[in-house]
């Protein structure tokens, strides 16, 4: 099998935004890769916009980091000529303006959360093409293509936060496990009226699916701690 | 807004045959050579093909700052062009920047962004930061879509501590604590991901020819003779250069 190095960076993923009584949490996988080699396994999907709104991409990785950085430009300016913090609303429709109107060059999918202090914590989904969604809880990514009956059945209106927040770390790990394109570590967000808080779970704290295996150490960790020479000097 | 004046970009240069010469050029691209091009690739001429730095380039963030690590040989297909080239390129005296893919792009694209860094620091009277680095080259490989084939580890120490970050052809960048790039990168990551530790030490310097893997082993020492008949010579022409001594012309004094 021929790994393709030259194959543009995508970040073939696993996102999901959340609503909760108070808030949004989003989360990703953090998996960034070229072709089929992992280019970065601890990469941050969700970038932030401004103080109160965040994004989780998908897709091309160059084209969703050169969006959000001109989204974030332009908030900032829209910030400071408003002369208060950017709703959730703007932010997204800034998203959906650019992705809109280069949907023949671009290739992403990305899902803007916040909170601000009209409308509380919003969700808005902005896929391929250009098309902006609000809704309770988004999806994106190839990993989400194995979460849709999961959110059917375990979604639920007005969570708390810590309810929120185990579903999301939940679902990227159902994800992980059964999408190649998704691995590496759980990152999530959570947004409300009192701030940002970002956490980050490694698989071993994540439990294991049907049919997963208990990690092993690697033979050459154990070699090395049972205090034999290195197998190989440089 | 590079990018997305692009596709308009194309259309424009295309017509520019059927305007009068007071259009001014523009930078980018130039397409007046395509239909040339494939004139004679129907006819069966074959196009030059790039000089490719198959590549192992890597860097390690450490306790005070940033190790950056390359190979020096470059190749045009299965043949060793150069065996020496210096694939650690200097953008600002705190930031280097090692390349890989199409030896021609990382060159240009290295020089012109270290220009610009300099030209930022005349401006602003500041040292260079890694990330303006960072913003200028993934602008300018963005905006060519992937077609500018350099694939870049970028590595430096500035006021706000010690960066590395990987740049890919079409623009996306990683910041990570250690990195590899180049043909030769899964075999450099498989020995960063098992020995790769926080605070690891070291000293800053600048080691060209750190190690030399494959020296020229056979060399004579009584050097090698090339005798004369060993070689058939087939015409000989000898013009002989003389030199000249004119008495300088009168040059007038330029006025002021």
């Amino acid at each position: 099998m021929d790994i393709d190095l030259s194959a543009p960076h995508s970040m073939g993923t696993t996102i999901i935004g959340v609503t909760y009584n108070g808030g949004v949490v989003l989360g990703a996988d953090s998996r960034t890769s070229t072709g089929m080699y992992v280019a970065n396994r601890a990469s941050d999907k969700i970038t932030q916009l401004t103080d109160n709104v965040y994004i989780c991409r998908s897709g091309s990785a160059a084209d969703s980091q050169v969006i959000s950085d001109y989204v974030r430009y332009f908030l900032h300016q829209h910030t400071i000529q408003l002369g208060q913090p950017a709703t959730v609303k703007v932010a997204a429709n800034l998203v959906r303006l650019l992705s809109y109107q280069n949907k023949n060059m671009l290739q992403m999918g990305v899902i803007v959360g916040g909170w601000d202090k009209y409308e509380g914590g919003q969700i808005y989904s902005v896929p391929l093409g250009g098309t902006i969604l609000k809704q309770p809880f988004a999806i994106g990514g190839s990993g989400s293509a194995y979460l849709y009956g999961f959110f059917d059945q375990a979604w639920k209106e007005g969570m708390s936060k810590d309810e929120a927040e185990k579903l999301v770390v939940k679902a990227v790990s159902l994800a992980i496990a059964r999408d190649g394109a998704s691995g590496g570590v759980v990152r999530t967000v959570t947004i409300n009226a009192d701030g940002v808080t970002k956490n980050f779970y490694t698989g071993d704290s994540l439990p294991l699916w049907h049919e997963e295996l208990e990690p092993h150490n690697s033979l050459l960790d154990i070699l090395l701690a049972s205090g034999s020479p290195e197998p190989m000097s440089t | 807004m590079g990018y997305m004046c692009w596709s308009s970009e194309i259309a424009y240069s295309g017509g520019m045959a059927r305007f009068a010469a007071d259009v001014p050029t523009r930078g980018g691209f130039s397409f007046d050579l395509c239909q040339r091009n494939e004139m004679l690739l129907k006819k069966g001429n074959q196009l030059p093909t790039f000089r490719k730095t198959g590549t192992t380039i890597v860097g390690l963030v450490f306790e005070d700052g940033v190790i950056l690590g390359a190979d020096t040989r470059a190749t045009e297909g299965p043949i060793v062009a150069d065996k020496n080239c210096e694939k650690i390129h200097y953008m600002a005296p705190n930031i280097y920047c090692c390349g890989a893919g199409t030896a021609a792009d990382t060159e240009a694209v290295t020089d012109m962004v270290s220009s610009q860094l300099q030209l930022h620091r005349y401006a602003t009277g500041r040292e260079s930061r890694v990330v303006t680095a960072l913003t200028l080259l993934k602008s300018h490989l963005f905006s060519y879509q992937g077609h500018v084939s350099a694939a870049l580890v970028l590595g430096g120490v500035d006021i706000t501590g010690p960066h590395l970050h990987t740049v890919y052809p079409h623009g996306s960048t990683d910041t990570l604590p250690f990195a590899t790039m180049g043909s030769g990168s899964l075999a450099a990551m498989a020995i960063f991901e098992s020995k790769f530790r926080e605070g690891l030490t070291g000293q800053t310097e600048y080691l060209r020819n750190h190690q030399l893997p494959n020296p020229r082993t056979y060399v004579s020492s009584r050097g090698y003779n090339f005798l004369k008949g060993h070689t058939e010579v087939l015409s000989t022409k000898i013009t002989p250069l003389k030199s000249k001594v004119e008495a300088a012309a009168e040059v007038d004094e330029m006025e002021e």
